[in-house]
């Protein structure tokens, strides 16, 4: 007290902000820069990856029969030819493989939210799931092969790689689902209730849809992540050049067994070939990333 | 009073519930205590019915998805008994693989140790970048950009496994050689970059086969993170920063405590990923004679790539069945550690 009225030029006390030392100043920065560094260099191989297939593939897709015709008849020394065969494949395969596990799945998460709880089974059932969504998609085809082909006698075929995608695709949808039944508030359920409706009319007709939008967006997600998967393929089914609608029966191409058969065409045709497929997939991927935002939008309950 | 009339309640149940129509006792009741009308109850009689069989298929999806994981465990067990028993070498511990139906001689430690080594090579390499990018979404971003940002990062998830096979060896690999070999040259007397099985410069490496799959490992372990590491406490955050913390400080001394098991587990997750890879690694890498050298200029073949690679001719059971008992190793593997992750979230209830 003393000291500060001799001296008039101190402030009474020291300054609240004190300047900042240069290492702590010195670790901020480039801790900034580390961080912002690791974003950008995640950001190379994407660009990369997608310059890379654009450029060896466009070229190859900018062609009408690209998208009617198969390469059926056609040997490595023939350009030409298109890729139908394996975008029906792929779709169908697809398709198939939807319509088994969305329904499982979405029962699967219905009984999670709105029947099991806390229960024992219902953690069980939570346990799995986490443990299915790991499970490799080479162990899902080996065990659709152990199943299907060695227990059950039957050939491989383009409905044994549905199934396989269908154990890869339960996890994704029950997920998501779970989760977006989660948030419906209850007092949606409360009133369904009050007004004397059963407990499942009211997940049918309530608590679904309000859900719906939010689940067909997981789902095309889901889709468009099997769609591009490898290993279920190529342990399931063989390649076919020509076109084959049966799923039961006979080979069947398929986008991705397209290009992993057409890699070991040392030449520039099945160079292309390969590319061109690539491009392909990654449009079919993100038509069904975007449709699944569009028809969300399109689904999603009207709120006020 | 109250006490009366609840005593009096069940009573009144018991007769109006028996025969319906005594109107006179019924309106004697409600004017004392309002009990459940009964037209209520043959209504719950007619929906009991949809509500049972409609809970039983919830019910029913939920015990299929614990049987379907017992049935893979088990159909693999039962497909590779036989051709387990007749092995000649030691599955477990011997390096040669020979799955020739007449001459069974496989053994699973060498396709395991290019698995594990090759995945967390990859793990070691996309951890921290990925710490970096949730940082960034989470902390630094400008909060308008870092939802198209993220969703550039989850862009990465999108694109299919084979594609970044086949870009990792027509583009990477001849992109990395001049660096592969320098490494090699100069940093040969470390183990890890001394001279592998397969040529550096060509690159059908592990080392090649790795930065790929730490591409691929990054949009998952950063998806998890972010989510955690959002969830700091908002206090923690405040208090670090009233006591004058730097952004960094802020970071170090909230948000990494909070989000350290959070990252652990996604880490765990990714790893769980890398293990079970198939095309990309089967493009990737070249088949060698020689045995895994602990190099990464190794080649060689993991679990899911040499399944992968002998599929098409999966026309014997029993050599098929040998194919299938390195699946089970590798359904355990991954097993083991999506589990261990799960384990260490499920300790840590601020995550719900």
């Amino acid at each position: 007290m003393t000291t500060a009225t001799t001296d008039l030029d101190r402030p009474a006390t020291p300054p609240a902000f004190q300047e900042i030392s240069p290492g702590r100043k010195f670790r901020n920065r480039l801790a900034t820069v580390l961080v912002t560094g690791a974003f950008l260099v995640a950001m190379v191989p994407l660009v990369w990856v997608i310059w890379t297939v654009l450029a060896k593939g466009l070229h190859r897709v900018l062609n009408a029969d690209w998208w009617q015709k198969s390469f059926g008849g056609l040997t490595s020394r023939n350009p030409g030819g298109g890729v139908y065969h394996a975008i029906y494949g792929t779709l169908l395969q697809g398709l198939l493989c939807a319509v088994i596990a969305v329904p499982i799945a979405i029962m699967v998460a219905v009984y999670l939210v709105e029947y099991g709880r806390r229960s024992r089974l219902a953690k069980a059932v939570t346990f799995t799931v986490d443990i299915l969504s790991g499970v490799p998609s080479i162990v899902a085809a080996l065990f659709l092969y152990a199943l299907w082909v060695t227990t059950l006698g039957l050939p491989r075929s383009a409905f044994a790689v549905s199934l396989a995608l269908v154990l890869l695709m339960i996890p994704v949808v029950v997920r998501t689902t779970e989760e977006l039944l989660k948030i419906v508030p209850d007092e949606l359920r409360e009133a369904s209730y009050a007004l004397g409706i059963p407990k499942w009319k009211t997940i049918v007709k309530i608590v679904l849809p309000t859900a719906m939008s939010g689940i067909i967006t997981g789902v095309m997600l889901a889709l468009a992540r099997v769609m591009g998967e490898t290993a279920p393929v190529l342990v399931l089914v063989g390649y076919n050049q020509f076109i084959n609608y049966d799923p039961f029966q006979g080979n069947m191409a398929s986008l991705p067994l397209l290009m992993n058969s057409e890699r070991l065409t040392t030449n520039a045709i099945g160079e292309a070939r390969v590319w061109g497929a690539a491009v392909t997939l990654v449009l079919i991927i993100t038509v069904f990333n975007l449709l699944g935002s569009l028809l969300s939008r399109l689904t999603a309950i009207k709120t006020k | 009073m109250s006490d009366r009339s609840s005593l009096r309640r069940p009573a009144t149940t018991a007769t109006s519930g028996g025969p319906r129509g005594g109107g006179v006792t019924d309106d004697e009741q409600f004017a004392e205590a309002p009990i459940p009308s009964p037209p209520s109850q043959s209504a719950a009689k007619h929906g009991r019915l949809g509500d049972r069989v409609f809970a039983g298929f919830a019910t029913g999806a939920g015990v299929f998805m614990v049987v379907l994981i017992a049935a893979i465990g088990i159909f693999l067990l039962i497909q590779a008994i036989p051709p387990l028993a007749d092995n000649k070498a030691s599955f477990l511990f011997s390096r040669t693989w020979n799955a020739d139906p007449a001459d069974l001689n496989f053994g699973v430690l060498d396709l395991l140790l290019v698995t594990v080594f090759s995945s967390v090579f990859a793990l070691v390499i996309a951890m921290p970048v990925s710490l970096g990018i949730a940082l960034f979404l989470t902390q630094y971003a400008p909060r308008r950009a870092a939802r198209p940002l993220a969703y550039l990062v989850d862009l990465l998830a999108a694109v299919p496994s084979i594609i970044y096979g086949l870009w990792g060896l027509e583009v990477l690999a001849p992109a990395l050689s001049g660096f592969s070999v320098w490494l090699n040259e100069n940093l040969g007397w470390i183990p890890i970059f001394a001279d592998g099985n397969v040529s550096a410069q060509i690159g059908q490496t592990i080392f090649v086969a790795g930065i790929v799959l730490a591409v691929m490992l990054l949009p998952i372990i950063t998806a998890v993170s972010r989510e955690v590491f959002d969830r700091t406490p908002t206090p923690h955050l405040e208090g670090a920063i009233a006591l004058g913390a730097t952004k960094w400080e802020v970071i170090r001394t909230t948000v990494l405590p909070f989000g350290r098991p959070g990252y652990i587990s996604a880490s765990m997750l990714g790893l769980g990923r890398a293990l079970g890879e198939t095309i990309a690694l089967l493009i990737i890498l070249s088949t060698t004679t020689q045995f895994f050298g602990w190099s990464l200029f190794d080649g060689g073949d993991t679990i899911a790539s040499k399944i992968a690679r002998a599929s098409a001719e999966f026309n014997d059971p029993k050599a098929a069945g040998a194919y299938v008992a390195a699946g089970l190793v590798l359904f355990a593997l991954t097993f083991v550690v999506n589990a261990a992750a799960r384990a260490i979230v499920a300790g840590h209830k601020e995550y719900e």
